[in-house]
Parts: structure tokens; C-alpha cells; sequence
């Protein structure tokens, strides 16, 4: 049997227990104890599975499904097992969070909602698979909509079904593009097939359209500026392992996407789309990190980071697409591997920060930054955990955020030896833009994990908050363990996605990284570039060690326990520290002209002083409500024609019919 | 990995951690000296630490273990980045393990703990310095990568071993784009280790203090290494510095006795560094904090300026 029929009883198990989950739609215990973990399994096999076909040779297999001349075409090849393994990994974590998280009281049944969680990771793993335009577009359009009802699970709110609605609106953009783009790959053949679309090879300007629309189409479900207002209303509305999912692996089939029409469908690639690429990554790459610095809402804050990611993503794919139009197959090979290091490590440690937000809401009732602090005492594992996360999302050595960052630096700094000199000047030149974001990121998760697990709780109704449950804090430490691991095995996981680059542009660094020996990670030689995270990790374990040992016999390890000193001010309450609000004051002042701002000051005679400050987004005033508002107009001026009255009715057919006669006379 | 590597990396460590505590008291006593006030003894640093380790350590209540294993995290990253910054030889064992791109992660990690640090107790000063440190932070750390990234452009390596091994032993010449980084470095740098203009090591103003609001809260042996870390991290910023705009004396690969000349050089050059810095402290005034954030921008643009240079003249 092939791999790719393993992978299809994995997934048409995903099925089955979705329809298990309606025979029993409110049973919350078997849905909870029985189908999720259940789901969890399989979800482990999906990533054994894709681990094992990641080098092997491509797999096909035609489905008998869908129209009767039109078959589902299914292929797997490196890339796609690639994205498998990445599904298949995080989802485990997050089917037995979830087995914990999905309780009462939600608006969604539980069966119900289990069938929407499996249906939605069995399309993602056939959207990797399809092999065809028309299996690709109904795998993405059941992804869309099983998230949508996923997204408004809490339908009774009426801001959650505005935010799936928006959610809707903008996949269907997105949508739209792809499809043509998929019309422009086939060339007026009429076959669909992505071998037929490899076959053909375009004129320059029907490739840069075909590009075009995928860049556009798959950027409107990634959330690229200026289509990335969906995520930040989206994610806060649905249920966190939701959230997770979406964010962690949703928003890389979009990146497959990109990956496989601008890479395998679409043949020789022209240099302006690297650049193209590479300006829209960074500008989302700052835009999402700049706002994700001054949410005060802890899942808004991570979408707006999630954002930010994209665009990093973006950015390497971008350097990739540069170098490959120039031939240099082992840069490209550098700059894809860093990208997609970072699909790996995003997957882990955001799906895990949105897990933990989760349970922070679960305990404590509460999504507002300004209204939790001091949870580290009260949930000691989840607090922990997303440590992990944040360093792993600060891109902090040793974990794994670092991993993809410094592999993508390396790849600016080996840019000098393109042959335009233009570009040879200024893309080492936007690592500089690559350090400022990394560097605010770092900022907003201090800001993230210092308001929600340190200091003095904001409310006294925190002192009740309870720790998570035990199949959350395992969820939780699977993909904590994942950011570990992928921040200090980097050459085993480089090993993984060798045979992506192989297939995409004909090389890789697996080679040269694996000569170095397994404990340096180095892309070309030691002496021009070198990272150890293990000996790094040991180094520095070894130091504090020493100095504890050593402070504990050369002097006391005497302790004593007394009320904070804060300079002897003695009235101190937890309204005093610092707020979400406040920590994200200096970034509003420096970047002030990327909000759109509004600030209500007290005057000093307020005896109940009220400080307002609202941000909001200046693409929705720039780009989405003057749509809104044409839209809206010419619906009016369409409405004009509608006048209920079938006198009028049979008049505009007779005018349509005499003026067509007159047409066809002339 | 030669013996005499792994010597020389010890050799590097052991003098980072004993001559850090003396580059500030050398600081210290010019800048009284400067300021016609009367200097304390080039020692005091030691005495202090000696005092801080013996008193007893008193932790808030609710301080949780980040508050406590912060100190230590600090004090280990900087320990690594005096390991790897090529202060006496180019030939170090740990240089593979971190290059310019990890040492900035490495000091954004001591950073990231101790304003967690600073915000897990809870206090009004305490968040009020994670956010100023964190700020100072964001805006400094770029500057910094793209300082390092304009000497790795003109070595073609990241590794710092390889970089001041290129720079010290050829034929001398002048590097306009290093001489425009060399300025902003020294610019990060002054904001880094929390020296004036940027910030005050001898304040405790409210409005003002930034490295001293987030350690306010630790005593005792937290506090002692708390200060030894911030004098390794300036004695690693200015090893750094001299590596890599004043490189010549630092011993070559395979060659132990240069390591003998390499020790008295370095003392040198961080004598006449310390006086200038001290120079630099004392001929500035402090700047308010909102202002902070433009000496940054124009150390990042001087960076950014470098690394253009380079590009466009090829040196």
C-alpha cells in the first residue's frame, strides 16, 4: 500500500469521527474523552506518515469523487508531506487540548462542533494533497467554510458572527483570486490537472498575471496588508483551540499555496516578484508587529503576531524567489529554508500561546490584558509553558524562533553577488527591517506574558482562577516540547526540509549543514557563519550553575521573605502597575502615524476621571469603508430598477428586446 | 580544538569575570575625577560585590521563581558573551557556538529575563523600568545587528573570531563604513549599559532611572550579581568594540606566546576606552526619556549608513 492511501484512512477517520461526534451532539463527555483524543492519534499518525513520504517519490492517486468526468487528482510529493507533517504535528497538541478545553455552555453542540474541527483538518490535509484546480478549490472552499461556522461557534454574539462574516467576505476575495489564477495556469487547454499546468510554459506576462492573482489570493487567506483585517477579529472570536488551528496551520496552506504555484506550477520566475514578495512581507512584518504592541485584547495581540509572522514568512519566500530568478540555487535554498524552519516554529509556539490564552480565559473569565496579571502563582504549568512560547516567539536563543531568524539574516547577508547592483544595495539593507520587527516582537511578549502571569492580580476575582486540566497542560506540552526541540536539533530538522528544497528549486543545505557535524548548525562553512544552540544552552547552564554553587559555599544561601520595597512608597495596590495600556505607550508615541488615534483627556476638574485612548486601523477608513460605501451606493442606484410592480418589469423586457433588435439589424 | 585554544578561552573567561568589576571602577573614578569630585578607590566595585554576598538576600513575598533564577540567567548570558567576544586570541573554542547574530540574541535574552524580572513583582517603578529597558532595548538591538552586520559584510563571515581575525591581521586600511558604525556603536552602546546620556547608573530619580527601576527590588547575592553582570556587559560591549574598530594586538590562531603580548595590550586599550567613556559621560548631559528614542533612531540610521557604504564603495 502507498503512503498517500495511509494518509487517506487517516483523514477519512478525521470523517468518521466527525459523524460520530452527530450521533452523539451533546454528549460533551464521549465527544471530549473519546473523539478528540481519538483524533489526536490519528492526527500523530498524519505526521509519521508525511515524515516518512517527505524524501520518497512522488505518489499518485486519482479519487472517484466529485463530478462524473472530473476525478479528485491526488499527489504527494516533498512538499506536500512537508505541510502534512506540519499539520499533523501541531494538530496533535491541539485535538488533546481540546479534548480538555470544549465544555458547556457553548453555543455550538459539542458533536456538532466536533464534526467542524475534523472536517476542517481533513480539508487541510486534502488541500495539500489535491492535484487539481478543481479537488484544490473544493478542499479550500470546505476549509473556509467548516472554520467560518468553526469562528462563530458562539453565534449568539452578535461581534462573533460580524467577525466570521468578515472572516467570509475576505476568503471569498481570496478565493476568487486563486481561482483565475488557476484559469491563467491552464493555459486555454482546459485541462486542470497541476501536471498539465506544469506542462505549459507562459509568456512572461501571463506568468507575472498568474503570479499576480496567487499572490493576491493566497495573501488575502495568510493576511498580507492590506487584507490581514480578518484575523484580528476572527481569531479573539473563536474558541482558542480553534484559534490555534487556524493561526498555526490554516494560514500555512496559504503559504503551500504561494509555495507551490510560484515554485512547481508556474516554471521560470522573473526577479521583480522576489521583490515584490519582499516589500509586502516587511511592510506586514512591521504593520503586524507595531499593532500587536499596543492590543490590550490577549488574542488580538497574538493575531496581529500572527501577522507579523506571515510576513517574515513572506519575506523569506520572497529572498527565495529573488535568488531562483537568478539561478543562485543554493541562496535560494537558504533563504526557502528559512521560511520554512519558521512555518515549523510558528506552528509550535503560536498554536501554543493561543492554547494558553485559552485556558487563562477558561480560569479566569477574562480576555482583557488590563483585567488579569499575577496567574503565574495560580497556573504555574500554563505560565511556564508560554514562557516557552514567548522566548520561542521573541526569537530569543535557544529556542526555535531564533533558529529561523538567524537563518534568515544569514541569507540577507549572503546576498552581495547579484548581478543587479541596485538590489545588491538595498536588500542587505532591509535586514535592518528584519531586526526592528524581531526586536519589537520581543517587546510585545514581555508585554504579553509579563500583564498576564507576573505582578499583582488586576481583579480580586483572580484569586479564584483555577489550573488548567490535565489533558490542556499535555496539549501544552507537546508543542512546548516542539518549540524546544526545533530550537536545539536544528540540523535534524533542516534534514526535514531538505527534500522541500530539493523539489522547489534543485538544492538545498541539508548537505553542507550535516558535513559541519550535527551539533553546529552552519550553511556554508564554520568560519563564515556558525550556531550551536546546544553548546549555547550548556555554556550558559554551566555558568548559572557554577555561580550558584559557588555563591552557596563561598558565602549563604540565607533568604527571607518581606513586603515589596518599591523606594518605601507604602500604599501600594495592583491598580498601580503598569498596564497593558502603558506598556504599549512608548510604541504609540514613536509610531504614532501607523494608528489611526483617539485620545479623551480628563480635564483636572473630572471628579471621576476617564482616560480613553481607541487605535484603530488605517486601512479600514482607507480601503475598506469607501468600498463599503461604493458598494453601497451603487446597490441603491441598482435598487432604483426595483419597483415591484410587474407593469414595469415587462417594460424593461420589452425596451432590453427592442434595443437588441436594433443591435442585431445594424 | 587545540589545548592551547581551550587555554586561551578559559584564559578569556576567568580575566572578563575577575577585570570586569575593575573597567568600572576605572570608569568611576574618572568620571569623579572629571567632575572635580573626589574619586573612590579603584577597588570599591569588589568591595561592594563582597558586601552585597554577604548581606542576606530579601525577596517581595509574591515574587515567583522567575524573580529569583533572573539574576543568574543574566549573569550566565554575560559570562557566555565575554566566552565568545575574541578578547585576548581569535582561536576560541566557544566562537562556533554564537556568532554576531547570537550574541545580539544572547543580550536580548538577559534583557527579556530581568524586565520579566521587573514586572513579577508587581510594583509601579518595577513595570515602569521593564517597559523604559524594553523600549531602550527594541531600539538598540537593531542598531547593534546592523553594526555587526556592516563589519560581516567586509569579512564575509558573522563569526566575530573570523571577523576581528580579518580586520587585525591584514594590511592596514581604513574603512569608511566602519568608521560611520564605529559612532553608532558606541552610541548603542552608551544606551545599552545605561550610561548617560541615556540613562544614569548613579540615580535613584523616579522620572528618570531606568537599569536601576528594574533592579530595585533585589538585595544581597541577587543584587551582587545583578551588578557584575552589567560590568561584564560593559566589559563585553567595549571588547567588542575594540575587536572590531581597534583589532590590532588580539593573538592569531596558533600562536600561544602572543597571547602573553595580547593581555597587556587589552589592559591598555581598556584603560584609554574607560577614560573616554568617562569623558563622554561626563561632557553629556542626560537626556529625557522621549528623547531616547531619536539618539537611537540616529544610531540605527548611522548603521543602516554603514552597511550603504559599503555596498556602494566596496570597503
Amino acid at each position: 500500500m502507498l503512503v498517500l492511501d495511509w494518509i487517506l484512512i487517516v483523514v477519512a477517520g478525521w470523517l468518521a469521527l466527525g459523524f460520530a461526534g452527530i450521533a452523539a451532539l451533546r454528549n460533551t463527555a464521549f465527544v471530549a474523552r473519546v473523539l478528540f483524543p481519538a483524533g489526536a492519534v490519528l492526527a500523530a499518525a498524519l505526521a509519521g506518515l508525511a515524515a516518512a513520504a517527505l524524501a520518497g517519490t512522488p505518489e499518485t492517486a486519482v479519487l472517484a469523487l466529485g463530478l462524473p468526468d472530473l476525478p479528485f487528482h491526488l499527489r504527494l510529493d516533498g512538499l506536500s508531506a512537508f505541510f502534512l507533517l506540519v499539520i499533523g504535528a501541531t494538530s496533535v497538541g491541539i485535538s488533546v487540548f481540546a479534548a480538555g478545553y470544549f465544555r458547556h455552555g457553548e453555543g455550538t453542540p459539542p458533536g456538532l462542533m466536533c464534526l467542524e474541527y475534523h472536517l476542517f483538518l481533513a480539508s487541510m490535509a486534502m488541500v495539500v494533497l489535491a492535484d487539481d484546480a478543481y479537488a484544490f478549490m473544493v478542499m479550500w472552499e470546505t476549509m473556509a467554510l467548516s472554520s467560518f461556522f468553526l469562528v462563530t461557534a458562539n453565534h449568539r454574539v452578535p461581534a462573533i458572527r460580524e467577525a466570521g462574516f468578515l472572516y467570509l467576505l475576505i476568503a471569498h476575495i481570496g478565493a476568487i483570486g486563486i481561482l483565475l489564477c488557476f484559469g491563467v495556469l491552464q493555459a486555454n487547454t482546459g485541462d486542470y490537472t497541476f501536471a498539465n499546468m506544469r506542462a505549459q510554459s507562459l509568456s512572461p506576462l501571463w506568468a507575472s498575471a498568474a503570479f499576480l492573482l496567487a499572490t493576491l489570493g493566497f495573501g488575502a487567506k495568510a493576511g498580507i496588508l492590506p487584507l490581514h483585517v480578518w484575523l484580528p477579529e476572527a481569531h479573539p472570536a473563536a474558541p482558542s483551540p480553534v484559534s490555534a488551528l487556524m493561526s498555526a496551520v490554516m494560514l500555512k496552506t496559504a503559504i503551500y499555496g504561494l509555495l507551490r504555484v510560484s515554485f512547481d506550477l508556474l516554471g521560470a520566475q522573473q526577479w521583480w516578484w522576489g521583490v515584490l514578495l519582499l516589500a509586502v512581507g516587511l511592510a506586514t512584518a512591521l504593520y503586524g508587529v507595531v499593532f500587536s504592541a499596543v492590543q490590550t485584547d490577549m488574542k488580538r495581540l497574538l493575531a496581529y503576531s500572527s501577522i507579523e509572522n506571515i510576513g517574515l514568512l513572506f519575506v523569506g519566500i520572497g529572498l527565495g524567489v529573488l535568488f531562483n530568478a537568478y539561478g543562485m540555487k543554493a541562496l535560494s535554498a537558504l533563504a526557502l529554508t528559512a521560511a520554512l524552519y519558521h512555518v515549523l516554529a510558528h506552528a509550535f509556539f503560536k498554536s501554543l500561546l493561543f492554547l494558553a490564552t485559552g485556558s487563562v480565559l477558561h480560569s479566569t473569565g477574562e480576555r482583557s490584558l488590563g483585567k488579569l496579571g499575577g496567574l503565574m502563582r495560580r497556573m504555574p504549568w500554563v505560565a511556564w509553558l508560554s514562557l516557552v512560547g514567548v522566548l520561542a516567539s521573541s526569537g530569543l536563543p535557544p529556542f526555535s524562533g531564533f533558529v529561523s531568524e538567524w537563518l534568515l539574516l544569514q541569507s540577507f547577508l549572503f546576498t552581495t553577488g547579484l548581478p543587479d547592483s541596485f538590489l545588491n544595495m538595498m536588500v542587505p539593507v532591509l535586514a535592518a527591517g528584519i531586526a526592528l520587527v524581531a526586536a519589537l516582537a520581543g517587546y510585545t511578549m514581555v508585554k504579553f506574558f509579563g500583564v498576564i502571569f507576573l505582578g499583582q492580580p488586576r481583579e480580586p476575582k483572580l484569586a479564584d482562577a483555577h489550573p488548567a486540566s490535565p489533558l490542556e497542560r499535555a496539549g501544552l506540552v507537546w508543542l512546548g516540547a516542539g518549540c524546544v526541540l526545533l530550537g536545539l536539533f536544528p540540523v535534524a530538522a533542516i534534514g526535514l526540509i531538505d527534500p522541500v528544497t530539493q523539489l522547489l528549486v534543485g538544492g538545498g543545505i541539508a548537505e553542507t549543514v550535516r558535513a559541519n557535524g550535527w551539533l553546529l548548525l552552519s550553511p556554508s562553512s564554520p568560519e563564515r557563519a556558525s550556531y550551536s544552540p546546544l553548546v549555547f544552552l550548556l555554556v550558559v547552564s554551566v555558568a548559572v550553575l557554577l555561580a550558584v554553587v559557588l555563591v552557596r559555599k563561598f558565602y549563604h544561601g540565607r533568604l527571607r521573605r518581606a513586603p515589596a520595597w518599591d523606594c518605601g512608597y507604602p500604599a501600594q495596590t495592583a491598580r498601580m502597575q503598569d498596564s497593558a495600556e502603558g506598556f504599549g505607550q512608548p510604541i504609540r508615541q514613536i509610531f504614532e502615524p501607523f494608528f489611526r488615534m483617539r485620545r479623551e483627556l480628563p480635564s483636572p476638574f473630572d471628579a471621576k476621571p476617564h482616560y480613553r485612548v481607541t487605535i484603530e486601523d488605517h486601512f479600514w477608513h482607507w480601503l475598506y469603508l469607501p468600498v463599503a460605501r461604493l458598494t453601497a451606493g451603487i446597490a441603491r442606484g441598482v435598487g432604483r430598477l426595483q419597483q415591484g410592480r410587474i407593469a414595469i418589469y415587462l417594460l424593461y423586457s420589452f425596451v432590453t428586446l427592442m434595443v437588441l433588435l436594433l443591435v442585431v439589424k445594424s | 580544538m587545540s589545548i592551547v585554544g581551550l587555554f586561551a578561552q578559559l584564559l578569556a573567561v576567568i580575566l572578563a569575570l575577575a577585570l570586569a568589576p575593575l573597567l568600572t571602577g576605572w570608569v568611576n573614578q574618572w568620571r569623579a575625577w572629571l567632575q572635580n569630585r573626589r574619586a573612590p578607590g579603584l577597588l570599591q566595585p569588589y568591595c561592594v560585590l563582597h558586601k552585597l554576598f554577604n548581606k542576606e538576600s530579601v525577596v517581595a513575598e509574591h515574587a515567583s521563581p522567575i524573580f529569583r533564577v533572573a539574576p543568574y540567567i543574566m549573569f550566565g548570558c554575560m559570562a557566555l558573551a565575554c566566552g565568545i567576544a575574541p578578547t585576548l586570541s581569535t582561536d576560541l573554542p566557544l566562537a562556533p557556538a554564537a556568532d554576531a547574530i547570537a550574541l545580539v540574541g544572547l543580550f536580548a535574552l538577559a534583557r527579556v529575563f530581568i524586565s520579566l524580572a521587573a514586572m513579577d513583582i508587581g510594583t509601579s517603578f518595577g513595570t515602569l523600568g521593564a517597559r523604559r529597558e524594553m523600549l531602550i532595548g527594541f531600539l538598540a538591538e537593531p542598531a547593534l545587528l546592523m553594526v555587526l552586520f556592516s563589519a560581516s559584510l567586509i569579512t564575509q563571515s558573522t563569526s566575530l573570531a573570523m571577523i576581528v581575525e580579518t580586520l587585525a591581521h591584514q594590511p592596514f586600511a581604513i574603512y569608511p563604513s566602519l568608521a560611520v558604525a564605529g559612532v553608532a556603536f558606541t552610541m548603542v552602546s552608551l544606551a545599552e549599559n545605561a550610561r548617560v546620556p541615556v540613562d544614569n547608573p548613579a540615580t535613584h530619580l523616579e522620572l528618570t532611572m531606568i537599569h536601576e527601576a528594574l533592579i530595585l527590588e533585589y538585595s544581597g547575592r541577587h543584587l551582587a550579581l545583578v551588578e557584575w553582570a552589567a560590568s561584564l556587559k560593559l566589559f563585553a560591549y567595549s571588547c567588542i568594540g575594540l575587536a572590531l574598530f581597534v583589532p590590532w594586538g588580539v593573538a592569531e590562531a596558533g600562536t600561544p606566546l602572543a597571547i602573553l603580548f595580547a593581555i597587556p595590550m587589552l589592559v591598555v586599550k581598556l584603560a584609554v576606552g574607560g577614560v573616554l567613556l568617562a569623558l563622554i559621560e561626563t561632557i553629556n548631559a542626560k537626556m529625557r526619556l522621549f528623547r531616547v528614542p531619536e539618539f537611537l533612531a540616529t544610531a540605527f540610521l548611522l548603521a543602516v549608513i554603514a552597511l550603504l557604504v559599503h555596498v556602494l564603495l566596496g570597503a
